[in-house]
């Protein structure tokens, strides 16, 4: 395993099930927990398999970007640590993390999971902007898929308090013990794929299996079936009719991450 | 007569005004809106130049021989005004290749507006740090027009880099660098398209070994799911889903693709069906550009 890895691999793969005893279609196991972040806004951590990724949400006053007045913002920022693999080190995010940052910006702006008209308080003036940190515990491939379900169960978790501004003072006035949660269009959830030797797609890669591919795909799909992200960074070419099962994997993905989402907000709502 | 000139695009030939004979130095040039001559622009980079090598290859009314049969097979034909009609057809594009003196390989691209600079370095000495021992190490290297480099830029580098990494034969130079420099000169709508073709004109210009060529096609949907190719900035904008493929040469396969917007699958499939059509014109300009510039020669 050490000496010939990908050898060992194709050992597996010949049979169709993989060292781990998956098989080539199936997800590890997935865990959510939200709200476990008392001094966030909203937080959740998800484990998918080794996969750690904990996301916190503070919501914070800003002035409304000059080209769209009444809108707020979110800026996320996937943190990729020393702790998490040997492969980071400290100090400024290296290319994965600000790869990673850039495909959660893409997924919310693209997704429109949250209607950036509702984070403005007073247009032109004050506005949300919340902070999305997703630091990643413990890097055991699959970061993305890990990544926007966390975001997605922690934007759902956020309760931002009632602002209401002063006209005398010009003051903002929160109220605390008003709190709503946020209005979440869609839900978008990201299906990864390795693809080993030109012709083999398996779901769900750990980092060993991410470093043995010769090219990765992530799919985020919404309710709809809609495409919010199709991220394909290089690695070998894919035809048409491979696409297809990776869309319709992604569509039953959807459908278990949903089902999961549910279960979790349904259990905490009586509080 | 008409005059036929063969957009390096669509392979629509349209019938451009009746009243020129068929004249291979004539080309069309959207910008002007008129014929204008070609063989000018080709003296006046000589002399710019100094170097004798033909570089400059304009992707319209440069392929005489083509242009011709291109006439007899194809019988629609449009008379239109603009540089392009509504529908599927690629702008303008035009490669440019050594012209730079230091780098191994440089070309630049034009798509229409949209212009962009590569230089390639390599195999060249590598840090002892990034070294892979049984291949290249490749870096990609985007820099905007204007700013600092940022996430996104680094984004698109991560892109770039891991397309030229499933064409490039990194085997065969083991323990060494190859470095693509992009630079932005203009940006008019479908850059990583650009920044793709020039790596790739690039490279082959540096004479890195290549299993493969591969191009990059932008399509552009919009709110009521017409297809665009190659949009401009304006486009974009307007568009609701703007979807970037690189296609290899030798099977038209999906080597890498990046999204903005929400589109459905049907519609995915639609533009990567648009996309391999564009990317047969793509690569027939590559090969009739290294054609000339190797014959010459």
């Amino acid at each position: 395993r050490t000496v010939e890895p990908l050898e060992y691999y194709r050992r597996f793969l010949k049979e169709n099930c993989r060292p781990d005893g998956r098989e080539l279609g199936e997800f590890r196991t997935t865990t959510v927990n939200v709200g476990s972040i008392g001094t966030a806004d909203g937080s959740s951590l998800v484990k998918l398999g080794n996969t750690t990724v904990i996301c916190g949400i503070k919501a914070e006053f800003g002035a409304p970007p000059t080209d769209a007045p009444d809108k707020g913002y979110v800026v996320p920022n996937v943190d990729l640590s020393p702790l998490c693999s040997w492969r980071f080190r400290s100090g400024p995010p290296g290319e994965e993390a600000q790869v990673a940052s850039q495909f959660i910006a893409d997924v919310i702006e693209n997704s429109q999971i949250i209607q950036k008209e509702d984070l403005c308080i007073s247009s032109g003036k004050l506005a949300w902007v919340l902070y999305c940190d997703l630091i990643c515990l413990n890097h055991d491939g699959n970061i993305l898929d890990a990544c926007t379900f966390a975001l997605l169960a922690a934007l759902k978790n956020v309760q931002l308090p009632e602002v209401t501004i002063n006209e005398e003072t010009a003051l903002a006035e929160v109220n605390l013990k008003k709190k709503s949660y946020l209005n979440i269009r869609t839900h978008p959830v990201a299906t990864s794929f390795a693809v080993f030797d030109d012709t083999l797609l398996i779901v769900d890669p750990t980092e060993e299996e991410e470093h043995l591919a010769t090219g990765t795909l992530t799919v985020v799909m919404d309710e709809e079936g809609k495409l919010c992200c199709l991220h394909k960074p290089g690695g070998s070419g894919l035809t048409g009719a491979k696409l297809q099962d990776c869309m319709s994997r992604a569509v039953t993905r959807h459908k278990e991450v949903k089902k999961l989402m549910d279960e979790v907000f349904k259990s905490m709502k009586p509080k | 007569m008409a005059f036929l000139d063969f957009r390096g695009g669509s392979g629509r030939v349209q019938i451009v005004s009746k009243r020129r004979a068929t004249c291979g130095r004539h080309s069309w040039s959207p910008r002007v809106g008129a014929c204008v001559r070609r063989t000018h622009l080709v003296r006046k980079r000589a002399l710019l130049g100094g170097s004798n090598k033909p570089r400059l290859h304009v992707g319209s009314g440069a392929m005489e021989g083509a242009m011709q049969t291109e006439s007899k097979i194809r019988a629609d034909s449009r008379t239109e005004p603009g540089p392009r009609g509504p529908g599927c057809s690629l702008r303008h594009f035009a490669c440019e290749q050594n012209l730079l003196s230091r780098p191994d390989g440089s070309a630049s691209f034009l798509q229409g507006d949209t212009s962009v600079l590569a230089g390639v370095y390599g195999p060249a000495e590598v840090k002892i740090s990034k070294e892979i021992f049984n291949k290249a190490t490749l870096e990609v290297i985007l820099r905007p027009k204007t700013g600092l480099p940022g996430v996104a830029e680094k984004s698109r580098e991560r892109l770039i880099r891991n397309t030229c990494e499933a064409v490039v034969l990194g085997a065969l130079h083991p323990r060494t660098s190859i470095t693509v420099v992009l630079q932005v000169v203009s940006d008019a709508g479908s850059l990583l398209a650009c920044c793709l073709n020039a790596a790739c004109m690039a490279l082959v210009d540096a004479g890195v070994p290549m299993r493969a060529l591969f191009c990059g096609v932008t399509c552009a949907l919009d709110s009521d799911g017409t297809l665009m190719l190659d949009p401009t900035a304006k486009q974009e904008k307007e568009a609701r889903a703007v979807l970037t493929f690189a296609l290899d040469s030798v099977e038209r396969k999906l080597l890498m693709s990046t999204t903005k917007g929400l589109y459905s699958d049907a519609e995915l499939q639609q533009c990567l069906a648009a996309a391999q059509t564009a990317s047969t014109h793509v690569f027939r300009f590559y090969r009739e550009s290294l054609q000339r510039r190797y014959s010459k020669s």
